[in-house]
């Protein structure tokens, strides 16, 4: 498995959020360059998993206009790791997660 | 040979496990199922607590400031402290704080003065770098990592695995090779500060533990001063040695307070869930499940505590604590086994803690030292020696 998320991304749209499955795992929000702004996650008391988290983004989507997942039972270190990674290739969070101030310690991961 | 707990014993573990139950319990239910930290107001809250109850910093030796409790006492707690969802590996969300490296206290007063005290203060954290690809259940002989003298430094080149904190942390104590034609005699002990050029957290190793990760690293010509070398030259494997041995009795304790509530909720789910027309408590085969557990418990737990107690003594535990470990992480996965069976689906759902504890039980087999290698410790000992 990958560090980073590298599946392809599709519209964040009321069909493609609907064809979600409602596990949990790890999601990015991107824009319409495949910039990441936002890493997240459906944890376990997620009332409807993936799908859920990400029909909760479509009520705000801000400047997201696309998304992917990863359906993942080890949502929490998973959704650590790709924090991790984004600030070591880009020297800080995503950007809609700086607005939602998330100010908990990070580790620090330098991939080879 | 008196079994009885004191009556300040007593009064000590009555008093933690009202604190896991009215106050750590209670946070849980606002907290994700895989969580391993509280919101930080409520662990400043509870760590206030347990300092004015005298508790905080068990394993701090008391010249430290640590609290001057004997290792059965805090065995005893140990047990009450597992006694929650996260509690196998996040006791009560670790407020009640610790010394985490032991070795610490055994630095030259240089050393302490840029690490250990630091670390009591709570403004560094350290890792523990010892296991490497090559292998972890024989460190003395898997360890590749190497240590060559230059000039006023030693430099560092290789990897290590399965390191947990590694990438928050502020230093480490890693094991090298200073001398490959010795074997376990040629392994030195060394602090390396994680912000030293060569130090690289290569990636996130993910487990089945909730939100623990654990950590590949990667040294390369990594400069260490010749005075961060922790104990003598070659003399680091004795370090190594006598951490994993003391580990042992709490990491026992954990399990046993772990598979203690899965009992308790067997019991209360027995007496209460209907099939056909009866409890489950009146079936016998729930009835043997619940028997087999406290059986599984009392043996662990008095194995964990006779163990406890030769420490205490200052008499050698090397076998009793190898034994401990043994049983209570199999018994322990048998009780929390057999509780998630007897509460049926919902034993499977994250509303309960059991299937945490189902998977994090697991790694108590492997981890401070497999089964199979704590076995091997007893033979020799029972076979190489007296039995008593």
């Amino acid at each position: 498995m990958a560090i980073e998320m590298t599946k392809p991304w599709k519209p964040l749209d009321t069909g493609e959020v609907r064809r979600l499955p409602g596990t949990t795992g790890v999601y990015e929000l991107g824009d319409g360059d495949g910039n990441v702004l936002f890493i997240g996650f459906a944890g376990g008391k997620s009332r409807f998993g993936l799908r859920g988290e990400l029909e909760r983004h479509l009520q705000a989507p801000g400047a997201a206009t696309r998304c992917r997942v990863e359906v993942n039972t080890q949502y929490l270190t998973r959704y650590e790791e790709l924090l991790m990674a984004y600030a070591s290739r880009h020297g800080g969070l995503p950007p809609m997660n700086v607005e939602r101030a998330q100010h908990k310690p990070r580790g620090r991961l330098t991939p080879g | 040979m008196d079994l009885e707990l004191s009556d300040e014993q007593r009064l000590i573990v009555d008093t933690v496990r009202r604190f896991v139950r009215e106050e750590v319990l209670p946070l849980e239910a606002d907290l994700d199922p895989d969580a391993s930290e509280l919101e930080p107001e409520d662990r400043d809250r509870l760590i206030k607590m347990v300092r004015e109850m005298g508790f905080y910093g068990l394993d701090i030796p008391p010249e430290y400031g640590g609290p001057d409790v004997d290792i059965v006492t805090r065995t005893l707690m140990a047990i009450e402290m597992a006694q929650h969802r996260a509690g196998l590996y996040a006791p009560c969300y670790g407020v009640f704080g610790g010394a985490g490296l032991a070795q610490l206290f055994e630095a030259n007063e240089d050393q302490k003065q840029r690490y250990l005290y630091p670390t009591l203060r709570g403004e560094k954290h350290g890792f523990f770098g010892l296991t490497e690809p090559s292998g972890g259940s024989d460190p003395a002989r898997a360890i590749q990592t190497t240590a060559v003298k230059d000039g006023d430094d030693w430099v560092l080149n290789g990897s290590k695995i399965f390191i947990s904190g590694a990438d928050r942390a502020d230093y480490g104590i890693v094991f090298a090779r200073t001398d490959a034609s010795r074997g376990r005699a040629g392994i030195t002990c060394f602090f390396v500060d994680t912000d030293a050029p060569g130090f690289y957290v290569r990636r996130v190793v993910h487990t089945l533990r909730s939100t623990h990760y654990a950590t590949e690293l990667q040294f390369e010509d990594l400069h260490v001063p010749v005075a961060n070398v922790l104990g003598e030259v070659n003399g680091g494997f004795a370090i190594a040695n006598d951490r994993l041995s003391r580990q042992r009795i709490p990491y026992s304790a954990g399990c046993i307070g772990v598979a203690v509530k899965a009992q308790e909720m067997a019991i209360a789910y027995a007496n209460q869930r209907e099939t056909f027309g009866d409890r489950l408590a009146t079936r016998q085969a729930i009835q043997w499940m619940i028997v087999d557990n406290e059986i599984d418990i009392r043996t662990s737990r008095w194995l964990t505590l006779a163990a406890a107690d030769r420490a205490d003594r200052g008499q050698p535990f090397r076998t009793e604590a190898a034994m401990a470990k043994v049983v209570a992480s199999e018994a322990g996965g048998r009780v929390v086994d057999r509780a998630m069976q007897i509460h049926g689906g919902y034993g499977m759902t994250k509303d309960l803690p059991l299937e945490r504890w189902y998977r994090e039980i697991r790694i108590r087999r492997i981890g401070e030292g497999p089964t199979e290698v704590q076995r091997l410790i007893m033979a020799r000992d029972l076979l190489g020696g007296s039995f008593h």
